[in-house]
């Protein structure tokens, strides 16, 4: 036991360690409050759209040998989201069709590039899985601006994002712009994703976003709960799953996940508790 | 008082019309109900009046008095709303969104005005339960109050009664006249219930294509249109 504790201590006398306990934190806080309102409009979708969107872009300034590619990522990730928040929002398509054509296509283009210039050779796996060392100085500090950014836009706006979330039609007719929420909530999700892209796997990442909103619905029923519960239930699965993948060497991304579906399933039982008590009163 | 105008207006839908030249005034306190088959463009309608939907021709005039954020809005329920986790405190809070312009929290003045309206509506009991948790009847009366929070001058309903019971129908058909009478809210509201609309509203338009009918109950009671409804009965 005292092994154990003294090998935690150590974790966080590894620069590489701090960085992804602290970037990685913040993101997965950012990922969780955007996560409430995205799954509660079933736009859950496109957070894994733009994973993939994210992991094409990579592979491909990755085969230009860019110094920082998601100087070249960012962008398009962003004009991605907001392609995407319009293909959900139009009738004529069918929104989850588009997002599916949208993702494997990015997933497709990404792998032929990194394929054919070699670029990723070994780290293939690693941008699709995430890696523990992957956090640089710059993504930390990116990730702390971008928790700030998301932080102040979160409380400024909390408010309107309910009103948005709750009842789109309602908030437009009463005199609130949602398409401008919806545009930054998208923005924001974006950048996270990226951001986190790296350490958690382009196909994992999705689960930052989707899974603490989930979990703490089993439970919550106030939609300050809600937000409140996710990003504490975010921020203690990233930890643990971080954690767990520097003691036993397990691959980071997947742990995390884990750890959020262990979450989910305890949260599940103790709401399915609380309903059942509460039929009997 | 002239509160909104209709003229000569058109609305198309993925490029078919469904309304065509439509135009009526609606005066301060009048309780307008909008009938029609389905597909008639009801609900397009309401978010032309609403200003969420540009008519594709004509023009919709409201009187300078009615400003948009000081309309009230029942909008149909939708899937995503029926397991939404939010207190029904937050959920009628949220209609005073409107009167705060870019201020970020709400006032205490905000808390008391979504009080009183949880009062007006009976659901005194309910205010700390989940939105998710209520029956069909106690979600319409929740939304109801947001609606009242949001509305001093002009409420619109799209279908205000939809899957709820007899009795819980009669109760909001209630409620609603008392806020026309008492409260002197102009209403507008879309109705399937051809029968119901006919004992509270004082104005029915009848919406068919380019030949929709506009008057008073009485005038539309003596129509072609309101006797095709009622020969049957």
């Amino acid at each position: 036991m005292a092994e154990q504790f003294e090998s935690i201590l150590d974790m966080f006398n590894r620069e590489f360690m701090v960085r992804a306990m602290v970037g990685g934190m913040l993101v997965s806080l950012c990922a969780a409050l955007l996560g409430v309102s995205l799954v509660l409009k079933r736009y859950s979708m496109i957070g894994d759209g733009l994973s993939h969107v994210g992991f094409g872009s990579l592979a491909i300034a990755a085969s230009l040998n860019m110094a920082a590619p998601l100087e070249l990522a960012m962008p398009v990730v962003v004009i991605s989201a907001f392609f995407l928040l319009r293909l959900s929002e139009s009738s004529k398509i069918k929104g989850d069709a588009a997002i599916a054509l949208v993702s494997t296509s990015a997933l497709a283009i990404g792998v032929m590039v990194a394929t054919i210039t070699k670029s990723m050779d070994s780290d293939i796996n690693s941008y699709l899985f995430g890696s523990i060392l992957s956090m640089s100085e710059t993504d930390m500090w990116f990730s702390i601006t971008l928790s700030v950014i998301v932080l102040v836009l979160f409380i400024l706006f909390y408010n309107k994002i309910f009103a948005v979330t709750f009842d789109e039609s309602f908030a437009k007719a009463t005199g609130t712009k949602a398409g401008i929420y919806n545009m930054v909530i998208a923005m924001l999700t974006a950048l996270t994703i990226v951001v986190g892209m790296k350490l958690m796997g382009s196909l994992l990442i999705s689960s930052l976003i989707i899974f603490p909103a989930i979990t703490s619905m089993r439970v919550c029923k106030r939609f300050i709960t809600v937000v409140i519960s996710s990003a504490i239930i975010s921020v203690v699965c990233y930890f643990t799953g971080l954690t767990i993948s520097y003691l036993h060497s397990t691959p980071v991304g997947a742990s995390i996940v884990i750890v959020n579906l262990a979450a989910l399933i305890i949260f599940s039982a103790v709401g399915l508790i609380i309903r059942l008590a509460g039929n009997r009163k | 008082m002239e509160l909104l105008k209709c003229d000569n207006v058109s609305f198309s839908y993925e490029n078919t019309e469904v309304i065509k030249n439509l135009s009526f005034t609606l005066n301060k306190g009048d309780y307008l109900c909008i009938v029609g088959e389905n597909g008639s463009g009801k609900s397009t309608l309401i978010k032309g009046l609403l200003g969420l939907k540009q008519p594709s021709d004509g023009k919709i005039i409201r009187s300078e008095g009615l400003k948009s954020n000081e309309t009230g809005y029942l909008p149909q329920q939708t899937p995503v709303q029926k397991d939404f986790p939010a207190s029904v405190f937050e959920v009628v809070l949220s209609g005073r969104l409107n009167s705060r312009g870019l201020k970020p929290f709400y006032s205490k003045k905000d808390k008391i005005a979504a009080e009183e309206n949880i009062e007006r509506l009976g659901i005194e009991g309910l205010r700390y339960k989940s939105y998710r948790e209520l029956s069909g009847g106690q979600q319409q009366r929740v939304l109801l109050a947001r609606a009242l929070c949001a509305s001093k001058q002009l409420l619109l309903l799209d279908e205000p009664v939809t899957g709820l019971d007899p009795i819980i129908t009669e109760e909001m058909y209630r409620l609603i006249d008392e806020l026309n009478k008492k409260e002197k809210i102009t209403i507008i509201m879309v109705s399937h219930d051809i029968g119901s609309s006919v004992k509270y509203a004082s104005h029915i338009l009848h919406l068919n294509f380019d030949n929709s009918f506009y008057g008073t109950k009485d005038e539309y009671l003596k129509s072609s249109e309101g006797k095709s409804f009622f020969v049957q009965e």
